[in-house]
């Protein structure tokens, strides 16, 4: 355990210090978000309705962007190798990297939403189910991510295969992520069960995606 | 005492076989130098031994006080990368391979990575970013990484690139150690390392063609 939870401090760390990936991210959502009122004109009504759904697809493409670099430098600097011949079984260290990676990136993009959905006349009632969607969808974004960065760890130019193999993934997560907060807005129960599914997908993945990222860590080690 | 057993062993890289057919054994105690021309499998063959690249055909088994773990988790395996991160200092690297292959209380890591610092002379440069060192350096706190925690089974994959005679010989001081504690050292090198009556495992063109290639020298 403290080996997991030195791993996690290690990256959260790298992250604080490094700053560029969360930076970029943020950068990136905000970029998009604000580039979509100047195309689809100044219409209150129609990009209010559409905020939680743009919302929801930048977070996803401002998570990926920063999910290449997951294993990236690990692999170049020979940490994953010798990780590799640690007590820690591989598993759990692909689950710390994911989770430092959902801590650094997926929470501050999550509760940044709310903020940029001001530009696109998000409703505020709105706010606390969005947050709460978005924490709740997240994780699944960084743990699934896990196992495409492991998969393209030595492609070239592996970013936009990144993006080919997981955003697919991330279909159900948008799917109940979005319904949840339709539902918010009209009628609680269906808000519940939602965000229930949500939490079942992050959960699920929580526990696949490290076997099948490892495996394809190995894979490349080779 | 440990043995280590390579039986036959055929490993591919792509569609060339690199090793075919080797047999050797090491000995705790007995450095046993990997030592070949360029491009004869000596990384292949530490990577091998390891667990990263699975043989083609022919077993390696570990023998003697031998627990549940496999040997990729009962060696340190030093290869021509690091494993140091720029943005963390030179004690933080160490402080976390400490915690990450060994484990321990805080106030015995950080005693174990003092203590490794200054047998590497890196103990001035400990607060100081570990991307600001030099390669020589980098390397030496890459290696420090062996004395902070205990494994019995060294794999050393050219220890000794880009570090000066004075490191050169403190490796070969650690490695003299570990070895007289019942360690196991396979490392391959182009240098003879200093040490004592090494065992040398060659690999090439006779080893391909020769199954029985280990031989001795004085």
């Amino acid at each position: 355990m403290s080996a997991f939870l030195a791993l996690l401090k290690r990256d959260l760390t790298l992250a604080v210090r490094e700053g560029a990936a969360l930076g970029t991210a943020l950068g990136f959502y905000l970029v998009v978000v604000a580039m979509l009122p100047l195309g689809l004109g100044p219409d209150l009504k129609l990009l209010s309705r559409i905020a939680p759904g743009i919302l929801w697809i930048a977070l996803l493409l401002a998570a990926l962007l920063s999910l290449a670099r997951l294993f990236e430098a690990d692999h170049e600097d020979g940490s994953l190798e010798v990780m590799a011949t640690a007590p820690l079984p591989l598993e759990l260290a692909v689950a710390a990297k994911a989770l430092a990676h959902w801590i650094s990136t997926g929470i501050p993009l999550a509760l940044m939403a709310p903020v940029i959905g001001l530009m696109l006349n998000l409703d505020i009632a709105l706010t606390p189910a969005l947050i709460a969607t978005m924490l709740a969808g997240t994780p699944a974004i960084s743990f699934l991510g896990s196992v495409g960065a492991a998969l393209t760890l030595n492609a070239r130019r592996g970013g936009l295969l990144l993006a080919l193999l997981v955003l697919p993934l991330y279909i159900p997560t948008l799917i109940f992520g979005i319904s949840a907060i339709g539902f918010a807005g009209v009628a609680q129960h269906g808000f519940g069960a939602s965000f229930l599914i949500l939490l079942a997908i992050s959960v699920a993945s929580m526990a696949a995606a490290p076997v099948a990222a490892a495996a394809a860590l190995r894979l490349q080690m080779s | 005492m440990l043995h280590l057993h390579a039986d036959n062993l055929s490993v591919e890289r792509g569609t060339r076989t690199v090793i075919s057919g080797l047999s050797f054994a090491a000995k705790a105690g007995e450095p046993l130098l990997v030592v070949g021309p360029n491009g004869a499998g000596k990384t292949t063959l530490i990577r091998t031994i390891a667990g990263f690249i699975k043989p083609s055909a022919g077993t390696i088994a570990l023998k003697g006080d031998v627990g549940d773990r496999d040997i990729g988790e009962r060696c340190h395996y030093v290869g021509h990368l690091t494993g140091i991160k720029a943005n963390l200092s030179a004690a933080e690297n160490l402080a976390f391979w400490a915690t990450f292959l060994d484990g321990g209380t805080h106030d015995a890591i950080r005693d174990r990575v003092e203590e490794a610092l200054s047998l590497f002379g890196l103990g001035a440069l400990a607060d100081y970013p570990a991307g600001l060192l030099s390669a020589g350096q980098k390397r030496r706190l890459g290696l420090a990484r062996l004395s902070v925690a205990g494994r019995p089974i060294w794999l050393l994959d050219e220890p000794t690139v880009s570090l000066d005679a004075a490191s050169t010989e403190l490796l070969a001081r650690l490695i003299e150690e570990h070895l007289v504690g019942g360690g196991l050292v396979i490392a391959a090198t182009h240098l003879p390392l200093g040490l004592e009556e090494p065992v040398y495992l060659r690999l090439g063109a006779q080893a391909a063609a020769d199954p029985s290639a280990e031989e001795e020298q004085p």
